[in-house]
């Protein structure tokens, strides 16, 4: 089939994977996590079957239907959305057979109900990641939003759904109040909403409303998480951790990011940007975020929590080397969404293991459990040196060309910010990975563990192993993405 | 040979009017409904088709026995009384449709085919005015469509809805006797009532004091009638305690006809031919408008009762009509018009989920229904469908009307902020009570003492199947309800060039 | 300005303004419903007002006589409409508030509330 057929299958495939979840899930649940996976794989084929089309310069599209004179249902492939695609098809694939081991391990409740939402949640992402414009991907944005809400409220009781509530609530908020006027205002001003590489808005808006408007998108843009719309997030960890998981590395936080910068690249335009002095507030809030987060961070005793933190920090990486509008800066941007993802996702299925397999969920439980659960612990070592940036992880990838980025600007607010942020990372995480090696169990443990199921240790390892593999086999995504910005690796 | 064809305008008011004395001599069970549901599905297909020929080019005007305007009756289809048409028709076939388990349980059965008899005369009133071109028709036409649906309001079992209706009838009258007034000192200035002629014949008497005075009384007239703020309080209690499905058809259709014939009333001939009016109308009705979606918004987050709340929400969404109409422009006036289709579709379909929670739950509070997300699971899914539509996320309907009315209000500059940011405001109270009940019926637990609830008959799960999935439809695919709208929107303001 | 030559004009406002007081300051519902009939009545004698022409005579034509002068005949049809219109309505009201009164033994709006409160 063409391409735009492909385009269209990858996203209508998880929503008829869905229902046949849905299905499958009142027949037998082997069964049904059979369809999950045929569907993930069958996902992750179609989405990587696009690739040499872009490697090769084209630009598949596929336009479905106007829905308003003049405003298009359109879906355009380049490299930047290729990228958060695969990595969202691909992680769901490995998020799946974790989800297996989890839900099975802790006998949840309401199995069918998840894995659909989640078939759902995906389909949603692929639409993001395809969007050939603004009202398409605010279309997908916001079914991304009421997707994960039965998945942040799985559990179902008052505390989750009290939790929930803020989630969506901030969410649709954000969108409804802030996003929505953005892109209605960009349509007006500039006459369409197509992401153009360029962007559109060069001479048809100067001064504070350039600024004015791209502060209504990065905020109304909730799910980046920057400061002060990141409520949410920690928030919506009463969720299962395969849906934390999903939220933090597969597709809802990156959803955000994706947003913000392709918002920043094909919308804008980093030249235009970069001329426009009224923007430069974006590197100070997203600096802000980043140092208040990981702050925040370092007091936190609840692990996940911890994660969530560590995870608006990061987030705000992304979007200040975005903001930093060098070509260098835009490859850290896009290459840290990926090497995040990796370490990220692994650390939260770590934290999902400790869960299943000890029940224990704060840090000051942790003490040697390193030797009990040595491959959980060895990824999450892995992960958090990730998150500081230490070769040989994939973390250090993307420093790099933050670094670069931020060198080429004469940036020095972002120069030291990164550096600052490293040893506040090093400061929560370090001491935690010597704690569950090193550290003596305190007393007798209340269970005697071992390690957790084999489905999530398997999950685990290959997140891990990504991890490592992105220092070295960078070279793809480098290809991909440097296009984007004329460059050639 | 009798071309049936040309007569369609007028057959759509006559069948259903013929059929109610019909109706009420027929008895045996079920018959009235089955009967009603055919004159009403008859008026929906010519409504359907008399569409189709509009967006083919086609116009329809039609004399009554052949006498030619001004001084014969003339009945007129164009693309805004065509949507409008869909709108009361459509709304009228699929209550009806689903209305015969709900109104058994509320209706005698000895009483019931005086009950269809009345929905058929209010459905031929309602059409009847979409259709009329002189004024005086339109105030007879209203008037029928008023007198039964206060018959059709009061005919359930709640004694609470007869103060009600009363209040009604007495708020409803008076309006109707304003717009009387108004339309008699029209009649003296120009001496015709004609609306085509009228807006000729107003510019040699244009400005002088009864044409300004007119324009008053018919605008106050017909505001009352179509619930604007502060004039709505005959609103809630009427839609609460009406049997579910009139509340149903009720709210999908009949304040938005009153709206079109103040639209029509207004820019057909009023504006063109007043100097300032344009800017007297803005003036007075965008506060209105403003303070009813806010005003009503809230007291919908605070309202416990179902019905009520969705009421409210109802008193909010005219109001979001005439913010667009109070623009005077282009974009304003179709983001109204396209507006009041996809709310009838939205806030049709939640009450006709109400009906079917209120065919198995006792009381409609928010207490009540806790839980009922999974007794009722189509109902409620249906529920969140249409409550998606009403808050306006994208892929439904609802979400179009609101693009296009921020689309209107950020091309006004400065006050166009302010608008906007009131529109966004009252969208996420909409998302507030919408989820309560979304959050209490998935989430809470079934009261305590409750007797096994189980889902709605199937007739009733179908209809609120196609209503909800209609909001999904319209919200992507929006040919119809756009290309009728930016039509209407031109024949509105032609005139104001 | 001809205040007098007027009167039948501010007949009208008169009479609109008493049912309209009525409507709204009464709280037995009959005396609501007479307020609404005098309203609609004032209404009524608006359209017949203008209907009448100086020296004019009723709209019948008679054979062979010329240069009749009638009154417009338009509004008088338009009233008996109303008037029918405005029957029915009070016919309904009157129904309603017997009704009520079934229900909730008292025609008093204040009292009807009280019940409805409990």
């Amino acid at each position: 089939m063409n391409a735009g057929d492909t385009i269209l299958t990858a996203v209508a495939l998880p929503l008829a994977g869905a229902v046949a979840i849905a299905f499958a899930g009142r027949i037998n649940k082997n069964l049904r996590e059979g369809v999950t996976l045929v569907t993930a794989a069958a996902l992750a084929w179609t989405v990587a079957s696009l690739v040499p089309l872009i490697y090769a310069g084209a630009r598949p599209a596929i336009s479905i239907t106007e829905v308003v004179p003049g405003i298009e249902l359109a879906f355009k492939v380049e490299p930047l959305g290729m990228l958060f695609a695969c990595l969202a098809s691909g992680l769901w694939i490995i998020n799946s057979i974790y989800s297996i081991g989890y839900m099975r391990g802790n006998a949840e409740q309401n199995q069918t109900r998840f894995y659909t939402c989640f078939a759902i949640a995906l389909a949603a992402t692929m639409g993001i990641a395809f969007s050939a414009n603004l009202f398409t991907l605010f279309i997908f944005y916001e079914v991304l939003t009421l997707s994960t809400y039965p998945l942040v409220a799985h559990k179902g009781d008052e505390k989750t759904v009290r939790s929930a509530r803020v989630y969506l609530g901030i969410l649709l908020t954000t969108s409804i109040g802030l996003l929505l006027p953005a892109i209605v205002w960009t349509y007006i001003v500039a006459g369409s909403g197509d992401f153009t590489p360029g962007g559109i808005l060069a001479g048809k808006l100067e001064g504070p409303a350039v600024g004015l408007l791209l502060g209504l998108f990065v905020f109304g843009v909730g799910k980046a998480a920057i400061m002060p719309v990141h409520r949410w997030l920690p928030a919506a960890m009463v969720a299962p951790t395969p849906v934390s998981a999903l939220l933090h590395a597969v597709a809802v936080v990156k959803a955000g990011v994706f947003t913000v910068t392709k918002v920043i690249i094909y919308v804008f335009g980093i030249d235009f940007l970069f001329a426009e002095p009224s923007s430069s507030w974006l590197v100070y809030v997203t600096a802000f975020t980043i140092i208040a987060a990981s702050i925040v961070a370092l007091r936190q005793s609840n692990l996940k929590r911890l994660l969530a933190y560590s995870t608006i920090a990061q987030l705000s990486y992304v979007v200040m080397s975005a903001a930093v509008l060098k070509p260098f800066a835009e490859i850290g941007a896009m290459t840290h969404m990926v090497a995040h993802a990796f370490g990220k996702i692994t650390l939260f299925f770590a934290a999902g293991a400790i869960y299943t397999a000890a029940k224990k969920t704060e840090i000051h439980q942790l003490h040697g459990i390193g030797r009990r659960m040595p491959w959980t612990m060895a990824a999450f070592t892995i992960g958090a040196l990730s998150m500081i940036g230490v070769p040989p992880t994939g973390g250090f990838v993307s420093k790099w060309f933050i670094l670069a980025g931020a060198f080429q600007a004469e940036n020095y607010l972002v120069l030291a910010t990164i550096i600052l942020s490293t040893v506040l990372n090093a400061a929560y995480f370090l001491p935690i990975i010597f704690m569950v090696w090193f550290a003596r169990e305190k007393s007798s443990p209340d269970i005697n563990h071992g390690e957790a199921p084999l489905a999530m240790v398997l999950a685990l390892t290959i997140t891990a192993g990504l991890t490592i593999g992105f220092f070295f086999f960078n070279g793809p995504v480098l290809e991909l993405v440097g296009p984007i910005v004329g460059m050639k690796p | 040979m009798i071309n049936w064809a040309e007569h369609l305008p007028a057959l759509q008011v006559v069948v259903p009017m013929l059929c109610a004395p019909l109706v009420v001599l027929l008895h045996p069970r079920g018959f009235a409904w089955a009967a009603a549901t055919l004159a009403s599905l008859f008026a929906f297909v010519i409504s359907i088709s008399l569409a189709a020929g509009l967006l083919r080019g086609q116009t329809y005007q039609y004399n009554m026995g052949s006498w030619a305007p001004p001084f014969g009756i003339e009945l007129r289809v164009d693309a805004f009384s065509a949507l409008m048409l869909l709108i009361v028709t459509g709304a009228s076939t699929i209550t009806l449709f689903a209305a015969r388990q709900s109104i058994d349980q509320q209706i005698e059965e000895e009483r019931q085919p005086l009950f269809y008899a009345a929905w058929l005369l209010a459905l031929s009133g309602l059409v009847g005015i979409l259709v009329a071109a002189d004024a005086f028709n339109i105030f007879v036409f209203m008037e029928i469509a008023a007198l039964s649906s206060y018959v059709l309001v009061a005919g359930g079992p709640d004694k609470r809805a007869l103060p009600a209706v009363f209040k009604y009838l007495i708020m409803g009258t008076i309006g109707a006797t304003f717009y009387l007034i108004g339309i008699g000192m029209i009649y003296l200035m120009t001496g015709t009532l004609n609306l085509a002629d009228m807006e000729l014949k107003i510019h040699e008497v244009a400005d002088q004091k009864p044409v300004l005075a007119a324009a008053g009384f018919i605008t106050i007239g017909l505001a009352l009638k179509a619930a604007v703020f502060p004039l709505h309080i005959w609103l809630p209690n009427a839609y609460t305690y009406a049997p579910h499905m009139v509340t149903a058809f009720l709210a999908a259709c009949s304040t938005k006809v009153s709206l079109y014939v103040l639209l029509r009333l207004d820019f057909f001939v009023f504006q063109a031919n007043l100097s300032e009016h344009d800017i007297q109308f803005s003036y007075f009705l965008m506060p209105l408008a403003v303070l009813a979606m806010l005003v009503a918004s809230v007291s919908a987050m605070f309202e416990q009762n179902l019905k009520r709340m969705f009421a409210y929400s109802s008193v909010a969404q005219v109001g979001y009509i005439m913010l667009g109409a109070s623009l005077v422009n282009q974009a304003g006036l179709t983001a109204s018009i396209i507006h009041m289709f996809n709310h009838a579709l939205a806030k049709g379909a939640l009450f006709l989920v109400v009906a079917s929670l209120a065919m198995r739950f006792s009381r409609l509070r928010l207490c009540d229904i806790s839980g009922a997300g999974r007794q009722m699971p189509w109902t409620m899914a249906a529920f969140v469908v249409a409550g998606l539509s009403l808050i306006g996320v994208p892929g439904t309907a609802g979400f179009i009307s609101k693009w296009y009315f921020i689309s209107a209000v950020l091309s006004e500059g400065a006050i166009g902020v302010a608008l906007a940011i009131i529109i966004v405001a009252s969208s996420l109270m909409a998302v507030v009570y919408v989820w309560r009940v979304v959050e209490t019926a998935y989430f809470g637990v079934p009261q305590v003492g409750a007797i096994k609830i189980s889902e709605a008959p199937f007739s009733i799960i179908i209809v609120i199947w196609i209503a909800a999935l209609a909001n999904v439809y319209f919200g992507l695919v929006t040919d119809v309800p756009v290309m009728l709208g930016t039509m209407a929107t031109e024949a509105l303001m032609g005139h104001l060039r | 300005m001809e205040l007098l030559g007027l009167y039948h004009y501010w007949v009208f406002a008169v009479l609109l303004m008493i049912g309209f007081y009525a409507v709204m300051a009464k709280l037995n519902l009959i005396k609501k419903l007479i307020g609404l009939s005098m309203f609609q009545a004032a209404v009524f004698l608006l359209y017949i007002t203008m209907s009448k022409v100086d020296g004019g005579t009723a709209p019948i034509i008679q054979n062979g006589a010329e240069n009749q002068l009638f009154s417009n005949p338009l509004p008088q049809v338009l009233i008996l409409t109303a008037i029918v219109v405005g029957i029915s309505t009070t016919a309904l009201g009157l129904g309603i508030v017997v009704r009520i009164k079934e229900e909730y033994g008292s025609i008093e709006e204040h009292e009807i509330l009280e019940v409805d409160r409990q």
